[in-house]
């Protein structure tokens, strides 16, 4: 994600990502040189007008010109920078014609990605070099904000409303998501990655969905579903406190609900717990609201299988 | 408070000298809490606010520790969510907002006018104790559950947390009314109390910062109470305005915030340039440079505050149009914050300039007022500003502008008016030391934080990704110089409470009006009330006896 070839920005990953950053560093090197006059003018006039005995300060006259001057002259200069910036705004908000819809679902504490033949990825997006993509955003509960410095662009996802961003990716490999609406304890961990690759990989990849990766065992995919549909984010598999419970020694144990009710963890309570969170609450989990996952059977399993690893 | 009643407590049988210095008038606890004399509750304000800044700043130092190493350093997440959002809440509402206005704005404000007092003297005690009533309940959250929505409070968020939000909101939203409490009392008190000869135009430019802040403390404030009102019914009777689950818009609840938000970030900084000005005129010996145009640009800034509240929300789902007109608008403010700048540097050339501790402050000021305002500029260029917003970036450049604006304003002009407050001098090379510890390490803090927010690293974040790890690492350590700075300022005020030499009447040889009356000042102000014939910056109608340092 660094930048080779500037310090203060990301790699450029998108169309239009060169434009903001030509943007940038035009009104960086005018700061810098503004405050580099004014801080030298300051440092003279400290060292050639320090108080010495018998030298008087000048009383101040009247110099309207040079008031109305610098009143006034910088509003030629602010016109400009909106104008530029408005430009650019606008031409980056502007969908493409034959751009790729993707549903993007915020959530507390990830996101939902819904291509357009309907599988749905958390957290993962896989999408084709230099085809454009509109993301059209929208959250399930509080407002979150969809941001991908590599293309310089973000939107909040607000509940009860449809807002959307677009860009066309230009680089190989990966753009990372945050979240960067505050949304609540895990807002750090609301990650998601974008692979950008060639268009063949990706029809493979919508081909592959529901299979284990090659050469993985079970309890290994279903490790990295755990971390991939940020079921980390609320679940500890150490025991630790989170929102969640511990997946830790959570296998075959006799849980105790909130109903006063018991229920032994077995695969038709896992397989509930993640498609109907709400069915079945743990004692003492009643605050913190899991949202309801669609996963696929074979996903289901391999996380099951991963499960029983957690003694 | 009904007819007219005697004010002064019973118990008392004599009525205090008005000639004798204010902290010694009236003797004991209960000559502080009934006092109606501005001066002491500028003391009593004073003091409160600095035990907020201590507390804020205690928060501040927890966030940048946990923030030094990845994972947990010393809390968890909630924990970190609940301890940013205190810095924020503390500090703003507070600290910052009455730290100039009603500490030294009470104290100072109606001596350079040449008053006896405020024109609301039982206003203005009030105010300070609704500021402590609402601070209560501040507290009150704190051991309860604190609040964990950021200070911005967002809906929905705010909705759905179990934190203690609404005793925290009860608690701003009493806050607001001491602000507006005085607000009403220094405009009354400017246009009504001015002594003989005290013109508009030879108003101090302290006080026109004041006067112009005051109007956006009596207009913006009721509107952060009636949203703050709306929040604790929606949270409480589930009232659906916010909501979208209740058919409420979370954007509304973003437009009323800000519409009060906004315009306190200038209630924030204008008091900060106007204690800037009277610190470069006494240390430059000089008028400062376009009076009239100073004067109105804080008025300026008033009323384009009320104008790009919109600049906080070009992500947030608000129309183009909107965006484009609220862009266009926020570049307006560039024009007066330049104005000063620009007034200010002028002022020194041909000046005699000495620096002394306030001085370092007021040019310290100036410089990362520029840098706060320059970075203002990105974020007012929409295209840039929808990389940047919610990014570590803003949280540099606002704290340039609080911390580097306000703060140095406000710690310069704690200095300057020290030995009028108190009546002792400090350790003048102690005071230097603080400040270049302070100044230094608030260049290392935040200046990292440009870079990493340039570079995308997302702000009000527990955890970072590893190639963010080098610049929190510099961002904490330069914390700590920050706040041994702080530290080593606070041991200097205290010595100089202890042991301080006596100050005397006029130690930095300035014309202002405040320095020519005895130091402390007596309880009425004046011996006997001035006669202004000539402006507060007028060294060379000032005699030698006026500017005597003796």
């Amino acid at each position: 994600m660094v930048s080779p070839d500037n310090f203060q920005l990301p790699e450029q990953l998108s169309t239009g990502a060169a434009e903001v950053d030509d943007l940038y560093m035009f009104v960086y090197w005018f700061s810098v040189i503004f405050t580099a006059v004014i801080v030298a003018v300051m440092l003279y006039c400290i060292v050639k007008f320090r108080r010495r005995p018998g030298v008087k300060a000048e009383p101040v006259g009247h110099n309207l010109v040079l008031e109305l001057v610098w009143t006034f002259g910088p509003v030629i200069f602010i016109a400009i920078l909106f104008h530029l910036g408005f430009k650019v705004y606008v031409h980056n908000a502007v969908a493409a014609e034959n751009a790729m819809e993707i549903r993007v679902r915020g959530r507390q504490w990830l996101w939902e990605f819904e291509y357009p033949n309907g599988t749905r990825e958390n957290n993962e997006l896989t999408i084709p070099l230099n085809q454009p993509v509109k993301f059209i955003l929208s959250s399930d509960d509080v407002i979150h904000s969809f941001y991908v410095p590599g293309a310089r662009w973000k939107r909040d996802a607000v509940p009860g409303m449809y807002t959307n961003i677009s860009f066309t990716p230009t680089k190989l490999g990966n753009m990372q998501v945050f979240c960067a609406e505050y949304c609540g304890t895990s807002h750090s961990g609301m990650l998601a990655m974008i692979h950008v690759v060639t268009p063949e990989d990706f029809q493979k990849h919508l081909d592959s969905a529901d299979k284990a990766p090659e050469g993985k065992k079970p309890e290994e995919w279903g490790a990295e579903l755990y971390k991939k549909n940020a079921c980390n984010t609320c679940h500890s598999i150490d025991g630790s406190k989170m929102p969640g419970p511990t997946w830790k020694g959570l296998w075959g144990k006799t849980e105790s609900l909130a109903d006063g009710s018991t229920v032994v963890v077995d695969e038709n309570y896992v397989k509930e717990s993640i498609l109907k969170p709400q069915a079945k609450i743990a004692a003492g989990f009643t605050t913190a609201q899991m949202p309801p996952f669609t996963l696929k059977d074979a996903q289901i399993d391999a996380i099951i299988a991963y499960m029983k690893t957690l003694k | 408070m009904g007819a007219a009643t005697t004010t002064v407590p019973r118990a008392q049988a004599h009525h205090p000298d008005p000639n004798e210095n204010y902290l010694k008038a009236e003797r004991g606890i209960m000559s502080w809490i009934y006092t109606l004399d501005h001066k002491r509750i500028g003391v009593m304000y004073l003091v409160s606010v600095l035990l907020a800044f201590l507390i804020g700043g205690i928060f501040a130092l927890a966030v940048r520790l946990e923030l030094f190493s990845r994972g947990k350093t010393i809390m968890d997440a909630d924990a970190y969510n609940r301890t940013f959002t205190l810095h924020g809440v503390v500090m703003v509402f507070l600290f910052i907002i009455p730290s100039v206005p009603a500490a030294l704005g009470n104290f100072i404000l109606p001596i350079q006018l040449g008053a006896k007092d405020v024109a609301f003297p039982r206003l203005n005690l009030m105010s300070y104790y609704i500021y402590v009533f609402g601070a209560c309940f501040a507290l009150y959250s704190m051991v309860n559950g604190a609040v964990d929505t950021g200070w911005t409070f967002y809906t929905p968020y705010s909705m759905r947390t179990t934190s203690a939000v609404i005793p925290m909101v009860l608690g701003a939203f009493i806050m607001g009314f001491s602000s507006i409490l005085t607000g009403v009392n220094f405009i009354a008190t400017v246009h009504k109390l001015r002594a003989p000869g005290q013109t508009w135009t030879k108003l101090p430019l302290f006080i026109w910062g004041l006067y112009a802040t005051s109007i956006i403390q009596v207009l913006a404030t009721p509107v952060l109470a009636i949203t703050l009102l709306l929040l604790c019914l929606e949270r409480f009777l589930g009232l659906g305005i916010f909501d979208p689950k209740l058919g409420g818009d979370p954007v509304l609840f973003q437009h009323f915030f800000w519409f009060y938000s906004h315009p306190a970030v200038y209630i924030m900084i204008v008091p900060g340039m106007a204690v800037v000005n009277e610190i470069i005129a006494t240390f430059s010996r000089r008028a400062i440079v376009g009076y009239m145009f100073v004067a109105m640009s804080s008025l300026a800034l008033a009323l384009l505050g009320f104008l790009v509240w919109g600049h906080h929300l070009f992500v947030s789902g608000m129309s183009e149009y909107a965006t484009m007109v609220f862009s266009a608008l926020t570049f307006l403010v560039a024009i007066p914050s330049g104005v000063k700048v620009f007034n200010w540097v002028a002022t020194l050339y041909k000046g005699s300039i000495r620096l002394e501790s306030p001085m370092l402050y007021a040019l310290s000021f100036i410089f990362l007022f520029t840098i706060g305002g320059l970075t203002g500029l990105f974020l007012g260029v929409l295209a840039i500003d929808v990389h940047l917003h919610d990014t570590y970036f803003v949280v540099a450049h606002f704290h340039y502008v609080m911390v580097g604006g306000t703060v140095m304003g406000f710690v310069g002009g704690l200095h300057y008016w020290w030995p009028k407050i108190t009546g002792k001098l400090f350790n003048e090379g102690v005071a230097k030391v603080a400040w270049a510890l302070v100044f230094i390490g608030f260049n290392v803090t935040f200046i990292a934080q440009f870079i990493m927010g340039s570079r995308g690293m997302p702000r009000r974040y527990y955890d970072y990704l590893p190639e963010y790890e080098i610049f929190h690492k510099v961002s904490t350590i330069g914390s700590w110089i920050l706040g041994l700075g702080f530290l080593t300022m606070a041991v200097m005020f205290v010595a100089s409470l202890i042991k301080g030499q006596k100050s005397t009447r006029n130690p930095w040889g300035s014309a202002a009006l405040e320095w020519q009356t005895p130091t402390p000042p007596p309880l009425a102000n004046f011996i006997k009330v001035p006669t202004i014939t000539r402006g507060p910056y007028d060294y060379h109608l000032a005699t030698e006896e006026e500017l005597s340092e003796k």
